[in-house]
C-alpha cells in the first residue's frame, strides 16, 4: 500500500490542524493531507474513500480547493451501502454546486435512488436534489418527486415538498404538474409535511399566477381552519417553544394567508378573525411570541384594508418600538418601513421614537432608523427633522457618517422650502461632514448658489466664515474657493446683506487668503488647487491691491510636479503678464448656470458620457477643431500643441473664458488666416440663438472639472458658447443670413430639449445646415431640417441631396422643398429628414451624404460625411 | 428561498462548519466569512441579533465560544431565525449532550446530517427534534 494512503484518521488530521499556531502551518499540513487523498484517489482505493471525503469535507470548510475529490462522491454514491452514499450525497451537496458538469453524471444514480426500496435512501437522494439539482435535472427528475410528493412515509413528503419547490424554481414551466398534489399536502396533519406544503403553495403562488388562483379559491378556508387548529391547540412536548406550539408552522402559514390576501378582498375578509385572533391572544413575552406576531403584522399590513385590524397592528409596533429588546426594536423599524405605504399617518406618530432609533449605539438600528426617517420626511417636517440630523451628524460614529451624510444631502435637496435654507443646511453638512459628500451634491450646491442671486453674498460670507472653522472639510474647501473666486467682491464690500447677517469686515488680502491656505494645503487635492488656482486667476483683476501677490502665487506653481497645474498656472501666468487689456473681461463672473438643464444632465448623464467616448463627434471634418487654434495662441502655448486638449486644463480655461466678448480675443491673437477661419466656424455655429445652448454648455464645464476625458467635447461646447456671446457688429449681418432660414421654426416651440444646428457639409460652392427637434415622448427619433445654400454666383439645376446611415439608424427623406438653388444665397431648398436612432443614447447620429446637381447643365457632385451632430440625438 | 447560509464560527474567528444553499466560489465565501465575522464579532451582547451586510441580514446568536450565524433574504422572519438557531442549538444539545466546538468539528458530518434534516433548498423542514435525530440514530445503531 502507498505510504501516504495509509495516512492519519479523520481524528488525527483535524487535531493537527488544531494544533497549527500559524496560517502557515495549518497551510503545510493541509497540502500534506491533500497529497495523500489524491495519491489514494490515483490508486482508486475502495477502502478509505469514504474517510478521504470525510476529509476533504472538513478542508473544503477550512477554505481549501477540493475540486480533486468530486469524481470520488460520485463513486460514493453509486456504491450500494447507505453510510458510503450518506457520505457521498454530503460531498456532493458541499464539494459540487449545479454549475459543474460533473453533475451531469448523478443524474442517473440519483435516478435509482429516487426509486430504491430503502426510504432512507429515497431521503437522501431527494434531499440532495432539492439542494443541488439544475435546470436540466429538474426537467429530468420532476416525475419522480412528483410521485414521491404522496409517498406513504410523511418523511419523504416533506422532502419531496421542498425538492419540487426547487423544481419550479428552475423550471417555472413544471409548476402546473405540481399544483394539486401541492394542495393536497394541505390537509395533512404532519408538522413536516405542513410547513414544507405550505411553502410550496406559497412558492408555487409566486411562480404562477394560475396557481394563486386555485389556492386562494380552494385552499383559503381550510388554511384559516389549519391556523386556528394551531393556535389553540394543547401543549405538545414535540413542538412547543416557549408555550406556543411550533411557531414556524404559524409563520409559514401567515405568510402564505399574507400572498393569497393581497389584492382580493374576499381571501382578506375570510381571514381577518384569526389574524385578531393571533393578534391579540398571542403571548408577546418570548421571542417566539413575538416572531409571531411580526408576522401576523405584516400580513394584516399586506391585505386588504380593515380599519380595526390595521389599528391593531400598528398598535403592536408601537409596542415593539418601545421595547427595551434591540432585537424588538429592530424588527419593528424593519416592519414600519413596510407599513408606511399602507399607513403614512400612523407611523408619523411615531416619528420621535424613530428619530431617537437614528442616535442609539448599534449600528443595524441606526440604519433602520435612518432608512425609516428618510421615507417620512415630507414638506411640513422636513426643517425639523434636518435639523435633528444634522445635530447629530456632529457627534455620529465616522463609519456612520457616510450614510447619513448621504440622506441628508438627498432629503435637503428633495424638500426645501426656500433657496437659503438648502444653502444653509449644505453648508452645515460641508462643515461637519464635507469629506463624505459625494460630487453631484456639491455641484448641485454650486448650480443652486449661481441661480440664488440674492444670495451670493450671503452665501460667500457664510462660507468664509465656515471656512475659518472648518478648512479641513475638502468640499467645503471647494465649494469656497469657487464662490470666492466667483463672488470674492461681495465678500470684501459686503454687498447684499441681509438682515440676518453679522456685519463682518473682511480685505481683499483676507479672500486671498483663504484661497492660499487651500491651495497651499497639503491635503488639498488637485481639483481643488485647479480650483483655487481660477479663483486667484479671477481675483488677479478684481483685487488691484493684491495683484503682485497673486501673482507670486501662481508662478510658485510654475513649477509644480503636476502637469495639470503646471499648465494652469503658465497659462494663468502669461494672461496676467501679457493680457493685462483682455484679463477683466476674460475673467468676468461665470453666466447662471441653468438648473433644469443640470438636472437634467444628472439623471440622464450617461448619454452624454457615452457621446464623448466617440471620437467622430470630436474631430469634426468642417473644421470646427479649427477654431481652437487661436484661443491656443492666445494662451502662448506652443501651436503644435493638439487643438483638442487631453487634459482638462484646456477646457476648463475655455470655461474660464465664458462669455467673454471674442473680438478682442482673436485680435489679440494676430495669426491671420487662423483668426479667420475661427470666426468663419464660430459664425457657423451661432446658428440658432437659442439661450439654452448657453446654459447647457456651461453645465458641462462644471462637470468636466473633474472629469478629464470630458474636457475636449466641453472645450467645444465652449465655443458653442463663446460664440453666442460675440456681440460684434461686423458679425452681425452674415448671422442674420444664417437665421433666416429657420425662422419659421423657432425651437422655443416644441418642449422637448433644444439641440444645437450644425453646418453639416460646406465647401466653397454650397452651405448644407442641419436644424434639429425632437419629440419628448419618442426620444429615439429626431426630425432634421436640413437647409441648403448656394454659395456661388451659379444657379444650380436637378439639385438631389441623398444620404446614407449606419445599421442602427433608420433614414426617412421628405421631399425637397424644391430642386433648383439660386445663386449667391437669394433663397434656400429645405428638406426634412427622420432619423431613428436604435442605439438612442448609447450612439451617436453620422450620416454620409451626397449632392448632385447641375450648373449650367453641367453635372456637379459633392460627398461629405457628418459626424459634427450634437450629442444626445 | 428564506435561508441562504449557515456558518458556525468560534470566538478566534474560525470556521467551524459552513452550509450554503446558494453558489458562491471558494474565494467569494472565504471573503464573505471573514467580513461577516469581523462585523458580528464586534459586536456586544446589547446589541441586536442582526446585522445586514451586502446583500444579506445575518442572524447570530451566540453560545458560549460558538456564533451560529445564518444568512437570510430579507423579507425572511428575522426572530423566527433566531428560534431556529436555537432549535438547532438543542437538537444538538440532544444528540451530544451538551454540545460543544469539538462535538461539532469532530463528528462535522453528523452536525451536516442535522442541519440537513432541518434545513434543505433554504428552507425549515422539520422542526421536532425527534424527527430530526430519528435517521442519525438509526445510522448509529446499524454501525
Amino acid at each position: 500500500m502507498n505510504p501516504f494512503s495509509s495516512g492519519t484518521r479523520l481524528r488525527d488530521m483535524i487535531r493537527a490542524i488544531r494544533a497549527c499556531k500559524t496560517a502557515a502551518e495549518e497551510r503545510a499540513v493541509v497540502r500534506k493531507e491533500c497529497a495523500a487523498i489524491r495519491a489514494a484517489i490515483n490508486e482508486n482505493d475502495n477502502d478509505y474513500r469514504h474517510r478521504n471525503l470525510a476529509k476533504l469535507m472538513f478542508i473544503h470548510m477550512l477554505g481549501y480547493p477540493t475540486h480533486f475529490g468530486q469524481m470520488e462522491c460520485l463513486k460514493l454514491i453509486a456504491s450500494p451501502g447507505f453510510p458510503e452514499k450518506r457520505i457521498g450525497y454530503l460531498g456532493l451537496m458541499l464539494l459540487l454546486d449545479e454549475r459543474q458538469e460533473v453533475l451531469m453524471l448523478v443524474t442517473n444514480s440519483l435516478k435509482q435512488d429516487l426509486n430504491h426500496t430503502n426510504q432512507y435512501i429515497v431521503g437522501l437522494a431527494l434531499c440532495a436534489l432539492g439542494n443541488i439539482c439544475s435546470a436540466e435535472m429538474a426537467r429530468d427528475l420532476a416525475p419522480e418527486v412528483e410521485r414521491l410528493l404522496q409517498f406513504r412515509d410523511p418523511n419523504i413528503r416533506k422532502k419531496a415538498a421542498l425538492c419540487s419547490i426547487r423544481i419550479i424554481k428552475k423550471v417555472p414551466d413544471l409548476a402546473e404538474n405540481f399544483i394539486n398534489p401541492a394542495t393536497s399536502l394541505l390537509r395533512e396533519k404532519h408538522h413536516g409535511v405542513l410547513i414544507t406544503g405550505v411553502q410550496l403553495c406559497t412558492d408555487l403562488c409566486k411562480i404562477s399566477t394560475e396557481a394563486l388562483e386555485h389556492i386562494r379559491k380552494k385552499c383559503t378556508d381550510g388554511l384559516v381552519r389549519t391556523l386556528k387548529d394551531l393556535a389553540n391547540s394543547p401543549y405538545s412536548p414535540e413542538y412547543d417553544i416557549a408555550g406556543i406550539t411550533d411557531p414556524f408552522l404559524h409563520i409559514r402559514l401567515l405568510k402564505l394567508l399574507r400572498v393569497l390576501g393581497e389584492g382580493d378582498a374576499d381571501a382578506s375578509d375570510s381571514m381577518n378573525d384569526i389574524l385578531a385572533q393571533v393578534a391579540t391572544k398571542t403571548e408577546s413575552n418570548k421571542v417566539a411570541g413575538n416572531a409571531i406576531l411580526y408576522e401576523c403584522v405584516q400580513t394584516i399590513m399586506s391585505i386588504e384594508d380593515n380599519g380595526g385590524l390595521r389599528v391593531l397592528a400598528i398598535n403592536i409596533l408601537g409596542r415593539f418600538l418601545s421595547n427595551r429588546d434591540n432585537n424588538i426594536r429592530y424588527v419593528a423599524l424593519n416592519m414600519l418601513m413596510k407599513a408606511v405605504t399602507a399607513d403614512g399617518q400612523a407611523v408619523q406618530r411615531h416619528r420621535a421614537t424613530i428619530l431617537e432609533c437614528v442616535k442609539d449605539s448599534d449600528a443595524s438600528i441606526r440604519k433602520r432608523a435612518l432608512e425609516l426617517v428618510y421615507v417620512l420626511v415630507n414638506e411640513t417636517n422636513v426643517k425639523p427633522l434636518v435639523k435633528e440630523l444634522i445635530d447629530y451628524l456632529e457627534v455620529s460614529d465616522l463609519d456612520f457618517k457616510g450614510d447619513l451624510t448621504a440622506k441628508i444631502c438627498s432629503i435637503v435637496a428633495k424638500f426645501s422650502p426656500e433657496k437659503i435654507w438648502y444653502i444653509d443646511q449644505m453648508l452645515k453638512v460641508l462643515s461637519e461632514a464635507g469629506n463624505f459628500v459625494k460630487d453631484e451634491v456639491w455641484y448641485a450646491l454650486i448650480v443652486v448658489i449661481s441661480n440664488a442671486s440674492e444670495l451670493h453674498g450671503y452665501t460667500v460670507r457664510a462660507l468664509y466664515r465656515a471656512f475659518q472653522m472648518s478648512a479641513e472639510q475638502e468640499i467645503l474647501v471647494r465649494v469656497t474657493v469657487w464662490c470666492i473666486g466667483e463672488y470674492g467682491d461681495m465678500l470684501v464690500n459686503n454687498v447684499g446683506m441681509l438682515d440676518i447677517e453679522d456685519p463682518i469686515t473682511v480685505t481683499e488680502s483676507d479672500a486671498v487668503d483663504v484661497v492660499e491656505i487651500a491651495i497651499k494645503r497639503h491635503a488639498s487635492d488637485l481639483t481643488t488647487k485647479a480650483m483655487a488656482l481660477v479663483a486667484l486667476l479671477k481675483h488677479s483683476s478684481r483685487f488691484p491691491s493684491c495683484s503682485e501677490r497673486i501673482k507670486e502665487i501662481i508662478v510658485q506653481f510654475k513649477g509644480s510636479f503636476v502637469l495639470e497645474l503646471q499648465q494652469r498656472a503658465i497659462e494663468f501666468n502669461s494672461i496676467i503678464t501679457k493680457h493685462q487689456n483682455i484679463r477683466s473681461t476674460l475673467v468676468e463672473r461665470m453666466p447662471v448656470l441653468d438648473e433644469a438643464t443640470f438636472i437634467g444632465r444628472r439623471d440622464g448623464s450617461l448619454p452624454g458620457a457615452a457621446s464623448t467616448t466617440t471620437a467622430p463627434s470630436v474631430s469634426l471634418p468642417n473644421g470646427v477643431a479649427k477654431p481652437v487654434a487661436p484661443l491656443v495662441d492666445l494662451l502662448d502655448l506652443s501651436a503644435d500643441d493638439t487643438p483638442a486638449p487631453s487634459s482638462s486644463g484646456g477646457g476648463d480655461l475655455l470655461q474660464d473664458l465664458l462669455g467673454v466678448d471674442l473680438s478682442p480675443a482673436t485680435q489679440q491673437s494676430g495669426a491671420g488666416q487662423a483668426s479667420k477661419s475661427g470666426n468663419d466656424v464660430l459664425l457657423d455655429l451661432l446658428s440658432i440663438g437659442s439661450p439654452s445652448i448657453q446654459s447647457s454648455s456651461s453645465t458641462v464645464d462644471i462637470l468636466s472639472s473633474n472629469s478629464n476625458n470630458k474636457a475636449p467635447v466641453s472645450s467645444l461646447d465652449d465655443l458653442s458658447s463663446l460664440a453666442l456671446s460675440t456681440k460684434t457688429t461686423s458679425n452681425a449681418a452674415s448671422m442674420m443670413d444664417l437665421l433666416d432660414g429657420f425662422a419659421p421654426s423657432p425651437p422655443a416651440e416644441n418642449n422637448g430639449p433644444v439641440y444645437p444646428s450644425i453646418n453639416a457639409f460646406e465647401s466653397s460652392s454650397l452651405r448644407l445646415t442641419f436644424n434639429f427637434s425632437k419629440q419628448p415622448e419618442n426620444p429615439q427619433t429626431t426630425v432634421i431640417q436640413a437647409t441648403f445654400v448656394n454659395l456661388s454666383s451659379n444657379t444650380y439645376t436637378d439639385f438631389v441631396f441623398q444620404a446614407a446611415v449606419p445599421k442602427f439608424l433608420q433614414l426617412h427623406l421628405d421631399p425637397a422643398s424644391s430642386n433648383t438653388l439660386p445663386a449667391a444665397g437669394n433663397g434656400s431648398i429645405t428638406q426634412n429628414l427622420k432619423i431613428n436612432n436604435s442605439q438612442h443614447g448609447k450612439k451617436s447620429l453620422v450620416m454620409r451624404i451626397r449632392i448632385a446637381y447641375k450648373i449650367n447643365g453641367k453635372d456637379t457632385l459633392e460627398e461629405g460625411q457628418v459626424n459634427n451632430f450634437p450629442r444626445g440625438l | 428561498m428564506g435561508i441562504r447560509f449557515v456558518l458556525m464560527v468560534n470566538k478566534q474567528g474560525q470556521t467551524r462548519l459552513a452550509q450554503y444553499y446558494e453558489y458562491l466560489t471558494l474565494e467569494e465565501r472565504r471573503a464573505l466569512e471573514g467580513e461577516i465575522v469581523r462585523k458580528c464579532l464586534a459586536r456586544n451582547e446589547q446589541q441586536c441579533s442582526f446585522v445586514e451586510h451586502r446583500n444579506y441580514k445575518i442572524v447570530y446568536r451566540r453560545y458560549a465560544s460558538l456564533f451560529f450565524l445564518v444568512g437570510v433574504d430579507d423579507d425572511e422572519n428575522e426572530l423566527a431565525i433566531l428560534e431556529f438557531i436555537h432549535l438547532l442549538v438543542e437538537t444538538m444539545d440532544r444528540h451530544f449532550g451538551n454540545v460543544c466546538e469539538l462535538d461539532i468539528m469532530f463528528h462535522l458530518e453528523k452536525a451536516h446530517f442535522m442541519l440537513e434534516e432541518m434545513v434543505m433548498n433554504g428552507c425549515i423542514v422539520e422542526t421536532s427534534k425527534s424527527n430530526i435525530l430519528t435517521p442519525i440514530q438509526l445510522m448509529d445503531k446499524t454501525s
